[in-house]
């Protein structure tokens, strides 16, 4: 604008685009608004660059100079020869013991590398539920594949135990339209009954030789049994978890009193108490004569430990919702059953997504704590056979490197797969 | 438009409350309520906060309990068998105050999910109707949306939709415009009063009184958990008999 006393003014032509300056853009503009926007923060920058060089230079050398291919610690100090380096020999040597244990039979590893990748293929629609639902059938037949691959043995006894489930939900399919709770115990007692008969049935058809060798229990141990009580405690905790969190919210005083004492109960208890209670004492209480698989004492007992957590974890997602859903619901006509699987818990779970999530990740890492029970899973591996080997005595930073570096990626992905959830379920503001 | 509000009430008895009494503890909040509607009639109920109007509707599908006297709805004595209370519910459609949409699913989904598994009907024909009470309250271009992307306005329109895809005999709304922007109350009021020119058997818990002159045969007016007065709107408003609906009705018309 001229010399013009007016304040009108109309612009004719449009402004081009300018670049911006040079200082205030790509990697400049990011290094001087992040790094060096003070003296301060320039000095934090430089004293952070001192501090990754010493750790790098001190760890790069171990790492890269590393050997991967002897038979023993003495040997691989021989080739070291005083320089800096790992000894990642002792994993390759005892690969396949940190992943299956040292009693499984070896040229059975294929059985639970197997069970693993189907696991994946299971678990898929599960997490991901734009998959078809199709898939879901393979879930619901996958623990029964697993327990045969993993343990082999008669192929009888998955297979009556899949069909008691199906006899129990045939009865009980059959008799929900007059009464629910008759038709919740008859399946039940349907299902018991049909167990029962699988067991003398499963002594009779059995073969002196199966198909798939028989592995006892006390033979499972490294990483697969690691991801095996995860995955069974994990899976079995969140149903039960569910129904301890609405117990506790029933208005039936004694279905409500039994949930409190349950959780209030378990969870005033070590876990390591429970294992030990699992291990030794559970063994009175049986009927003498009894062999109670130890794999399934444990997992009763780590299951009944996280559900509690989880019914916790729940039971806050379950009051954060407000009033007017569950009067919503009620108005429309929904039972009580409708009410919490379409209107309350699918909000209530989500809500609760990142505390069960915290309770799962917890519970995978201590499954480490059944080594205190000599029970070889990866940690017991490590700290029993390979340590107190003659080869390998003195291997510590390796294999616990190793160990955490597993358990890491197991539990970084259900974080990362966690957080997409929460993104993928949020409908409130998009 | 006095004419409307004479049109369509039949003899036919919807609701009937006799000797209604409730406690909340030790609280007596609905005291000795009588009370009985007709098929097709549209009663505004108002009054002073706390006087129990909510409560009243609310004990009418039994989303509180009454503890003395005796409700009736559609032919259907209200007792605690939850079998009982479901039949009334799906029978009696609800409006509240903060909407109460299920915000993890969508409109379309919040207006078919009772009519699927309560009427157990099938799911295209539950959307076909959705769509038809979804264009009814003139948005049905919003049916793949979330409650949360929808004005105020929007959300209650929806709840009213998804009250009427259960075909219900009796609509309850209880403060249905008090959480809505002025501009956003008419949008509501429109559609309400098109649903009462239909004859649906409306109760409202409402301080929207020219929505009560406009529309209703009968005006409540409760104060202290009692039905104070009740009257044709025309007699109420002009000629109110009690003092304290007078005080009332100054308060609430004086600006």
């Amino acid at each position: 604008m001229e010399e013009h006393l007016s304040v009108s003014f109309v612009r004719t032509e449009p402004l081009p685009q300018l670049p911006p300056p040079a200082t205030e853009q790509g990697i400049v503009k990011w290094l001087r608004e992040n790094l060096f926007s003070g003296w301060l923060n320039t000095l934090l920058t430089v004293l952070s660059l001192i501090f990754i060089y010493k750790l790098a230079s001190d760890t790069l050398p171990w790492l890269l100079n590393g050997i991967w291919n002897t038979d023993s610690l003495a040997e691989c100090r021989e080739i070291l020869d005083g320089t800096t380096g790992a000894c990642f020999s002792v994993l390759t040597d005892r690969w396949n013991q940190l992943l299956f244990g040292f009693k499984y039979p070896s040229e059975q590893y294929w059985r639970p590398t197997l069970a693993f990748v189907l696991l994946i293929v299971a678990a898929a629609p599960v997490l991901f539920f734009d998959l078809p639902r199709k898939m879901l059938i393979f879930t619901g037949l996958y623990p029964f594949i697993a327990f045969y691959l993993i343990w082999g043995g008669t192929i009888w006894t998955p297979i009556f135990a899949l069909l008691g489930f199906v006899v129990g939900y045939v009865v009980y399919s059959r008799l929900v339209r007059n009464s629910f709770a008759t038709a919740f115990f008859s399946g039940i007692a349907a299902a018991l009954v049909s167990w029962w008969l699988g067991g003398f049935l499963t002594d009779l058809l059995a073969s002196e030789t199966p198909a798939l060798e028989a592995v006892q229990s006390r033979d499972m141990g490294g990483f697969m049994l690691n991801m095996i009580l995860g995955t069974v405690c994990v899976s079995l905790s969140l149903p039960i978890g569910i129904v301890l969190a609405l117990g506790r919210q029933s208005d039936m005083p004694i279905i409500k009193w039994i949930c409190v004492v349950f959780i209030e109960f378990i969870r005033g208890v070590p876990l390591i108490t429970l294992l030990f209670v699992a291990n030794v004492v559970l063994a009175y209480f049986l009927p003498p004569g009894t062999s109670f698989d130890l794999i399934l004492r444990v997992i009763i007992m780590i299951t009944m430990f996280a559900s509690a957590y989880i019914a916790e974890v729940i039971r806050g997602g379950l009051a954060a919702l407000p009033k007017g859903q569950y009067e919503a619901a009620d108005s429309l006509g929904l039972d009580y059953a409708q009410a919490m699987r379409l209107i309350i818990l699918p909000q209530a779970l989500k809500i609760s997504i990142p505390g069960i999530v915290n309770v799962s990740v917890g519970l995978f890492k201590d499954t480490t704590l059944v080594s205190v029970i000599s029970m070889f899973d990866l940690v017991g591996m490590i700290r029993g056979p390979i340590l107190a080997s003659t080869d390998w005595n003195g291997v510590y930073w390796e294999l616990f490197l190793f160990a955490s570096l597993l358990f890491f990626v197991v539990c970084y992905s259900i974080s990362q797969y966690s957080q997409w959830l929460e993104r993928r379920l949020q409908t409130d503001h998009r | 438009m006095a004419e409307t509000a004479q049109m369509k009430v039949s003899d036919e008895v919807a609701i009937t409350i006799q000797g209604m009494n409730k406690w909340f503890g030790s609280f007596h909040v609905l005291r000795d309520i009588n009370l009985t509607v007709y098929q097709g009639e549209r009663i505004v109920i108002c009054g002073p906060s706390g006087s129990g109007k909510s409560t009243l509707i609310r004990c009418i599908n039994a989303l509180e309990e009454h503890q003395q006297g005796l409700i009736e709805v559609d032919g259907t004595v209200l007792s605690s068998d939850l079998k009982n209370i479901d039949k009334i519910r799906s029978e009696v459609g609800m409006c509240f105050q903060h909407f109460n949409l299920f915000p993890h699913l969508t409109i379309l989904e919040n207006c078919t999910l009772a009519p699927i598994w309560v009427r157990k009907t099938p799911k295209r024909e539950a959307e076909e109707t959705a769509m038809h009470f979804l264009e009814k309250v003139k948005i049905p271009e919003q049916a793949d949306k979330y409650p949360g992307q929808l004005s105020g306005g929007q959300q209650q329109r929806v709840a009213i939709a998804r009250s009427l895809c259960m075909k219900p005999r009796i609509m309850l709304f209880d403060e249905p415009t008090s959480a809505l922007d002025p501009e956003m109350i008419k949008e509501v009021l429109d559609t309400m009063i098109e649903l009462a020119e239909e004859g649906m058997t409306m109760l409202c818990v409402t301080h929207e009184m020219g929505f009560a002159r406009q529309v209703a045969n009968r005006v409540i007016f409760m104060d202290e958990g009692q039905i104070v007065e009740q009257n044709e709107p025309e007699e109420f408003f002009n000629n109110p008999q009690s003092d304290r609906t007078k005080l009332f009705l100054s308060q609430i018309l004086g600006h």
